[in-house]
């Protein structure tokens, strides 16, 4: 038995994984990292337009700071996020990409004077501040009040990849590439590492650790079509679903994007209306500003993908062969622009569409991109119900984007829950021995490679791939932009069925050692649970909230489920997950819950809200003096590392 | 587009060291075209309907991580974003990328060379400071067109197509190769790097380094990202002359 030690063993090698690897060895601990790919070609590198965080240096962002992102981050996720994380969150981003600069990341930097930019539609000539010539420049997004997302080009993901890992690569942290950790080592409520399966070999190896953090990334590819990468298959988040004792948070929260290219679901960045390109429909008629006349393109993307597929369905989709798509029409934009700010979506569009976006409209259509949903935390990056189990980035439900997430929210998470995360990863590692029996490992290396040794001796039986596509055209047909009662009730069905047959798999080609069949005979049975997570906790859910939209349920209901979906499987042979909910306190929120500003608002109010809402008059009244630091810790204390704490500057502000 | 599709036709490089008595041979796979085929779908469809042995790399399938890597009728290039209707005969052949480890079939170990390259070139910021650094505090500026210059020498994704291209890499085993002199030249250029002219020399002033390099250019002609390799190398070259 292969048994490897470490301090904090980290799954995945991208953003988040990376961050929390580099605390952990920046306090002394020793840190492994396992990815399924060299550490540099993680998802991450794929985030274009850029991380969100409020430096209000460009003209655009000036008078933006903690509180206004806090406010859109929150609303943006309709909320159902947790505000403490929230404001963890908002608070350290500015930090977070500061350090990144000074680690190498060539952010975009502000030119003082005049510049064209094209804003609803029309060009407009705004000045930037001589002031803030050389610090780091930012663009608008959708969804926020300024000008918030820094960027390089549309390779934002990409730099701050390279920098991380190169970071890394300077601190002696080893990444064990073309490792795929296949079970959690657990026992008595406390996680031990983790059984993992060495892709090229076939090897089985255990991985012990104070400290197992999964920052494996999201679950895009339980759908059909998706902007992730082929390798977002959730299988980390699994692997604590499977051991029965960590939770899952609202699984069911799944956001597409609006813009990904017809057909393959490759991602057009939200920058491309950002910098102001337009969303078409087959009359070249611009429809957005009918459905929403204030934020228009640049509205939250789950409300964008929805008015959009509600255009469709009134017949003004342009139709292909691959079904109705829409128009992203970026050439008012200019070459110039493009070529510098857009290259990469130039690229796409000429290598995969065979079009110049310079001169053509793009066909896009809502895509799915990012789940909300994860592996439950608290603020700290632990699982609640299983010690020594952190998570971090798109992986986790830490849960700093409830229903829904802010485009340049995902890449800051990674990065400043990496940091936060990180410190609490050390933390633990200071608090505690390692105290584990060799038969506890044993049990869990026995238990894998069982399993894999069935798989390979099974003469008949199903088909692996063929099981997965099955999958994930359920979850895209029936669990989708739009969902209802019905569908969701088939989808759930469909789903158990799949489960039961994902128990009878059997190879072709039957080899233990770098076998991609057997790779995907491990990971789908695993999928299918995951798909089941995300569809018996939409159907259960009987509001819309965010990206989770039922027709037979409209409203928002906050009287009923202002609450975090909690998911387990504790019975291995069951065919469904187990759900529960914890309430979200209103009396704790800094910012009580109201309307979003889109469409009609329909919510059904918490008899708490207006409760609370008094409160924090009372609260403001009654310290007339404080500032808004102040103001804040009387809203909402919060517990944050030491280093993360100080105020940070801003161009002709100060530290105010 | 005619409505009557056309069968492709694929030649791979299958060899599995990990399998006892394997031997490197080409097969051809038939694939019926569809419209928008990459070399992505292609291989995927053979791998589910006709083969599930067989061995390549994607992650992204959009361009952007520089997985996939492979030889593609006799060029290196990013198999993910090569369209099958771009070759008007239907026949692809397709092998690995030369000077790398072979994993199996299509599947090199490029991110072991890539490591090694980064720890060889010390691809971080050298600022005993930066560690140190106030970050409560405004940034440090950057003069916005020299910031986009470092962006333009950071396009790199590893891919490893350079490096198969080389010429020169085929007579030096320990070849730093185009991809190295990029990540070098990227470091050069940004102030906030503090390692000097004599410093960088220590790295690539020899024939392993800047001064081996045949300026043959396989890496200009194929690097997926278009990077300026020629100018660079040159520059590189120039400025490690200057040094002694």
């Amino acid at each position: 038995m292969k048994v490897i030690y470490t301090d904090s063993l980290v799954i995945g090698g991208g953003l988040a994984g990376l961050r929390v690897a580099i605390a952990a060895k920046q306090r002394g601990y020793e840190s492994i990292i396992l990815s399924l790919i060299p550490a540099k070609r993680s998802h991450s590198a794929a985030a274009q337009g850029g991380m969100q965080a409020s430096l209000g240096a460009c003209v655009k962002g000036n008078g933006d700071d903690e509180d206004v992102h806090f406010s859109d981050t929150v609303k943006g996720s309709d909320w159902g996020c947790d505000q403490d994380v929230a404001r963890m969150f908002v608070n350290t981003a500015p930090k977070a990409i500061r350090q990144l600069s000074a680690w190498g990341v060539p952010w975009s930097r502000v030119q003082g004077g005049d510049r064209d930019v094209i804003i609803n539609g029309e060009k407009v000539t705004i000045t930037e501040n001589h002031e803030a010539q050389g610090l780091i420049t930012a663009r608008d997004f959708g969804g926020t009040k300024k000008w918030r997302t820094c960027f390089t080009s549309d390779g934002t993901g990409h730099t701050m990849l390279y920098a991380m890992d190169n970071k890394a690569i300077q601190m002696e942290i080893p990444v064990h590439e073309r490792k795929e950790a296949i079970a959690l080592i657990h026992e008595d409520g406390v996680c031990h590492g983790a059984v993992v399966r060495d892709l090229i070999t076939g090897e089985l190896i255990a991985y012990v650790a104070k400290a197992t953090t999964i920052a494996t990334g999201g679950y895009g590819r339980l759908y059909s079509v998706s902007t992730n990468a082929v390798i977002s298959e959730g299988i980390g988040t699994a692997i604590a679903l499977e051991t029965g004792v960590a939770t899952l948070g609202n699984m069911e929260a799944v956001q597409f994007h609006p813009t990904a290219i017809v057909p393959v679901g490759i991602l057009t960045t939200e920058g491309c209306r950002g910098d102001g390109g337009l969303l078409l429909d087959k009359d070249g008629y611009r429809f957005m500003p009918d459905y929403e006349p204030e934020k228009k393109e640049l509205a939250s993307r789950d409300v964008v993908s929805r008015r959009m597929t509600e255009h469709m369905r009134k017949g003004k989709g342009v139709s292909s062969r691959y079904g109705d798509h829409l128009w992203l029409d970026i050439t008012l934009l200019g070459r110039k622009h493009i070529e510098k700010n857009l290259r990469e979506v130039k690229e796409i569009c000429e290598y995969f569409l065979g079009i110049d976006p310079v001169k053509e409209y793009i066909p896009v259509r809502p895509t799915q991109h990012y789940s909300m949903g994860g592996v439950r935390t608290r603020a700290t990056g632990e699982s609640p119900t299983l010690k020594g189990l952190f998570s971090a980035g798109e992986a986790a439900c830490w849960d700093m984007h409830g229903f829904n997430r802010l485009g340049g929210n995902s890449v800051a998470e990674t990065v400043v829950a990496g940091m936060i995360v990180g410190e609490y990863v050390a933390d633990h590692c200071a608090a505690n021995a390692l105290k584990i029996s060799t038969s506890t490992i044993e049990h869990f290396m026995k238990a894998e490679e069982k399993k894999i040794t069935e798989l390979l001796v099974r003469d008949y039986g199903e088909n692996p791939f063929e099981l997965k596509v099955a999958m994930q055209k359920i979850m895209m047909d029936k669990v989708g932009i739009f969902r209802n009662g019905e569908d969701l009730a088939q989808a759930v069905e469909e789903l158990k069925v799949l489960n039961q047959r994902a128990k009878n798999i059997a190879l072709r080609n039957k080899i233990s050692s770098s076998n991609p069949e057997l790779v995907e005979a491990i990971r789908v049975p695993k999928m299918i649970k995951m798909a089941q997570c995300v569809a018996y906790g939409a159907q259960l859910r009987t509001e819309s909230r965010g990206a989770h939209a039922r027709e037979d349920y409209p409203e928002r209901n906050d009287r009923d489920w202002l609450k975090r979906t909690l998911t387990t499987w504790t019975d291995d042979s069951a065919d469904l997950p187990e759900v529960s909910y914890e309430d979200l306190d209103v009396m704790k929120m800094e910012l009580p819950p109201g309307s979003r500003g889109y469409g009609v608002d329909n919510t059904v109010h918490h008899p708490d809200t207006p409760k609370r809402l008094s409160q924090v008059e009372e609260i403001q009244k009654a310290n007339p003096s404080a500032n808004r630091h102040e103001m804040q810790e009387l809203l909402n204390p919060l517990t944050i590392p030491e280093k993360f704490k100080g105020k940070n500057e801003r161009i002709g502000r100060g530290y105010k | 587009m005619s409505d009557q599709a056309r069968i492709l036709k694929f030649q791979i490089f299958r060899y599995n060291p990990l399998k006892p008595g394997d031997k490197p041979r080409m097969v051809t796979y038939e694939v019926t075209e569809a419209p928008g085929m990459t070399i992505f779908i292609a291989l995927n469809e053979i791998r589910e309907e006709q083969d599930p042995s067989l061995q390549f790399d994607f992650v992204c399938r959009a361009g952007i991580c520089g997985s996939c890597g492979m030889v593609v009728n006799g060029r290196p290039d990013l198999a993910c974003r090569t369209l099958t209707s771009k070759f008007a005969d239907g026949e692809i052949k397709l092998l690995p990328l030369p000077g790398f480890e072979l994993i199996g079939d299509l599947s090199v170990n490029t991110g072991k060379f890539m490591r090694s390259m980064s720890e060889r070139v010390e691809s971080w910021i050298h600022d005993t400071t930066a560690d140190e650094v106030n970050f409560d505090k405004l940034e440090e500026r950057m003069d916005p067109d020299l910031a986009d210059k470092i962006y333009e020498l950071e396009r790199c994704v590893e891919c490893g197509c350079c490096v198969s291209a080389c010429a020169t890499k085929r007579m030096r085993p320990d070849f730093l190769s185009a991809v190295g002199f990029m990540r070098l030249a990227r470091y050069t250029l940004d102030p906030r790097d503090k390692r000097t002219d004599e410093e960088y020399y220590e790295i690539m002033g020899d024939d392993d380094g800047v001064f081996g390099c045949m300026t043959l250019l396989g890496c200009e002609d194929y690097c997926p990202k278009d990077l300026p390799h020629q100018t660079q190398i040159a520059y590189l070259r120039r400025k490690m002359a200057l040094v002694r």
